[in-house]
């Protein structure tokens, strides 16, 4: 499937059951056309790790995941020997009776031995053309491995000391995901092309739950959407995601629930609200008096 | 993400001029647009087409921004600039010194801002006007009051006394002693040192120069790394005797790199929180002090430490807490707050931070009254209580800092607490 335009984007996203806004479309094939990174920042649970799984199932493209963690460094996140094989190596040649040194080391440092790991691996040929490299939650790691990202993705190469320099015959679909836990270093951004992705509009956010819960009757998810649209505007230590009121959708229709109650949103609201002071502030009247508001608004529309 | 770029195609629009004019006035309204930037967004633009005007929004905001709080800036400078160009470059002459109004204190002379306004009578500046534009669409533009320095909301803004030579040499003492009252993070990252964990990677290379003998196990250990600082100062009336010594002490911890502490976030607080970090990364202490007195808005005014640190959870706790920081709060903990919940704001801060550090300069122990109810409902979510310490210096502050190893003073407040009931 050739991508010409940015409808031809949005459509292609929407067959994965992703549903997103133009604006993130336009950023998206821009990154497809420039062989540029995308640089996703936003809150939690907004679908910025889901565009990535959408982009590598409808280009039909592998997808390389890396999970940044503080510490992550270039074993874990680019490659390894495989020492456990090369001890073998060497006590099986001495067993032979022929350890010949040069010989051994040509031998030992090969690919044979080498673990790859997903950086790496994103620099391979892989079926089905470049893969989708994926690199989440950058905002986990440290800046040295920041700084290390900016050379690896501005050339797409590596360099293995003992075997040389690996580069991408393709440049890799590079997408890099943040929090914004700290900020990221704008020189990396400078590569980037940026985006904020932010909460959905409530047209926007029915969209998404008609794609991903089709199931769920149309009163049901129009007041769970009215009620979370509500509930971010309330002072809360955090906002629900999308991904929350996905997650909630499914949990009331695993439930049976043809419209929303007190009691109900009291039973379920662990599926929306993450931490406990928020959850308490949604005791009693305050969770009643949300529900009034949002189905007040409903009938406004 | 290449560095090797053909050409630009060649264009007989205006088009790449207009973008270019466009990322001049986004530099000048301070977002950082670098020359590569106008190259790519002129190449994204071409790419994208401009058929829609939401599309060219979009295109340009995905070349040009980087941060979410350039967006707000972003989106009225295209609005202004792709209406009239020639008229926003009218309009940058205005907007500037508000924008950038950091830039500008820097090079003003201390002083000259006071003698200015005495001159001016504290009459506004003029609003330039247009020169092709008639009046009349100058006043349906209205004209982005956001952007300028509102003279309303100056509540108070400070002038600090200049740092002595005197006191420079004592910052620079007090930093070579300080010491750190926490210990250093282990990172999961590693390092060629003698410790507990194999490197497979070393003691092969070593082995294979002895034809693949293995004489010595070589070991690595895990880096440590020292953890951020988050100093949430409260400049209220009561504390004003000690918030010059508080930011002088922030201002060197924050620009002796590698030092210590990795990186430094300072907030002040009175009435509202207001983020200073910026300006203490500058290296001349008394422009920085400078730029923070006047930035805050709420000097030597009232407290309110709930609101304040309520606001710090929900607006900045996850983007600076996040890497096990160390937070020092220094405050009386006399909250004036109407709306109360200090004990609640201080439980959520406490369960964010590694380690909370109170430092109270006022309260001594025989001045210890029941009564303080925000005492009593700060006390128990901090680390570390300090009570009495001399502040007013740099030195004293950092050894209260520094002597901030243990719970403090707060086991005996505690039990003072109880006593009363």
């Amino acid at each position: 499937m050739t991508i010409d335009s940015i409808e031809d984007m949005q459509n292609l996203l929407a067959g994965q059951g992703y549903v997103c806004g133009r604006a993130l479309a336009t950023v998206g094939f821009l990154s497809l056309k420039l062989g540029r990174p995308l640089f996703l920042e936003g809150e939690a649970g907004t679908g910025k790790t889901e565009i990535a799984k959408a982009i590598a199932a409808a280009l039909g493209r592998r997808l390389i995941r890396l999970q940044c963690y503080e510490g992550l460094d270039a074993a874990s996140a680019v490659y390894e020997w495989n020492f456990a094989e090369q001890m073998i190596a060497i006590r099986t040649a001495e067993a032979a009776g022929g350890a010949d040194r040069d010989l051994l080391r040509a031998e030992l440092f090969t690919e044979d031995y080498l673990i790859e790991r997903p950086l790496l691996q994103a620099m391979r040929p892989q079926p089905g053309g470049a893969p989708v490299l994926l690199i989440d939650e950058i905002d986990r790691t440290d800046e040295p491995f920041e700084a290390f990202l900016l050379e690896a993705l501005s050339d797409f190469q590596v360099t293995i000391p003992e075997l040389g320099t690996i580069k991408a015959p393709e440049p890799p679909i590079v997408i890099l995901t943040s929090n914004r836990t700290r900020e990221v270093h704008d020189a990396l951004k400078r590569r980037c092309l940026y985006h904020w992705v932010d909460y959905p509009t409530f047209d926007r956010e029915m969209e998404i739950l008609h794609a991903r819960v089709p199931e769920a009757a149309e009163a049901l998810t129009r007041e769970v959407v009215a009620f979370v649209q509500r509930l971010r505007g309330e002072d809360l230590f955090k906002r629900p995601g999308v991904a929350e009121t996905i997650d909630w959708a499914k949990c009331l229709l695993a439930l049976d629930v043809v419209a929303l109650s007190p009691e109900v949103i009291a039973d379920t609201l662990g599926a929306v609200l993450k931490y406990q002071d928020d959850i308490q502030r949604l005791q009693g009247t305050e969770a009643q008096r949300i529900l009034d508001e949002a189905r007040a608004g409903l009938e406004g529309a | 993400m290449t560095a090797t770029y053909a050409p630009l195609p060649e264009t007989d629009g205006r088009l790449p001029d207009n973008i270019t004019h466009f990322a001049r006035a986004l530099r000048r309204a301070g977002l950082p647009v670098g020359p590569g930037r106008v190259a790519d967004a002129i190449r994204a633009v071409q790419v994208a087409g401009f058929t829609e005007r939401a599309d060219f929004y979009w295109t340009l905001h995905a070349c040009f921004v980087s941060r979410p709080e350039h967006r707000q800036v972003f989106a009225q400078t295209f609005r202004l600039f792709w209406r009239d160009p020639a008229f926003l470059e009218h309009m940058m002459a205005f907007l500037r010194p508000a924008v950038r109004g950091v830039q500008d204190e820097e090079q003003a002379n201390p002083g000259a801002k006071r003698a200015a306004e005495a001159l001016l009578d504290g009459q506004e500046r003029e609003v330039p006007k247009p020169r092709d534009t008639p009046e009349t669409e100058a006043v349906e533009i209205d004209i982005d009051a956001s952007l300028t320095a509102s003279s309303e909301e100056r509540l108070r803004t400070l002038d600090f006394e200049q740092m002595t030579g005197a006191e420079m040499a004592e910052a620079k003492r007090m930093l070579a002693r300080m010491t750190l009252p926490i210990r250093p993070i282990l990172s999961r990252r590693t390092m060629a040192r003698p410790g507990p964990l194999p490197d497979w990677r070393r003691t092969l290379r070593a082995s294979l120069r002895r034809g693949g003998e293995i004489t010595e196990f070589v070991t690595r250990k895990r880096r440590e790394r020292p953890p951020n600082l988050v100093v949430l100062c409260d400049i209220s009336g009561s504390m004003s005797a000690y918030s010059r010594a508080v930011l002088h002490f922030v201002h060197a911890v924050s620009n002796a790199k590698g030092q210590g502490w990795a990186r430094v976030h300072a907030f002040t607080f009175g009435t509202r929180l207001t983020n200073i970090t910026r300006h203490m990364d500058r290296r001349d202490v008394d422009a920085a002090l400078r730029a923070a007195g006047a930035e805050a808005q709420d000097w030597e005014g009232g407290t309110r430490i709930a609101g304040a640190i309520r606001a710090f959870n929900r607006d900045w706790s996850r983007r600076v807490l996040g890497q096990g920081a160390v937070v020092i709060l220094i405050t009386d903990g006399l909250d004036r707050d109407p709306d109360g919940g200090l004990d609640k704001a201080m439980e959520r801060l406490s369960l964010s931070a590694r380690q909370v550090i109170w430092l109270n300069p006022l309260l001594r122990w025989d001045g210890f009254a029941p009564k303080a109810s925000g005492i009593r409902a700060m006390l128990p979510h901090v680390t570390s209580f300090r009570a009495g310490h001399n502040i007013a210096s740099l030195q004293g502050l950092a050894q209260a800092i520094g002597a901030a190893r243990d719970a403090g003073d707060k086991p005996r407040y505690m039990a003072a607490l109880r006593d009363q009931g």
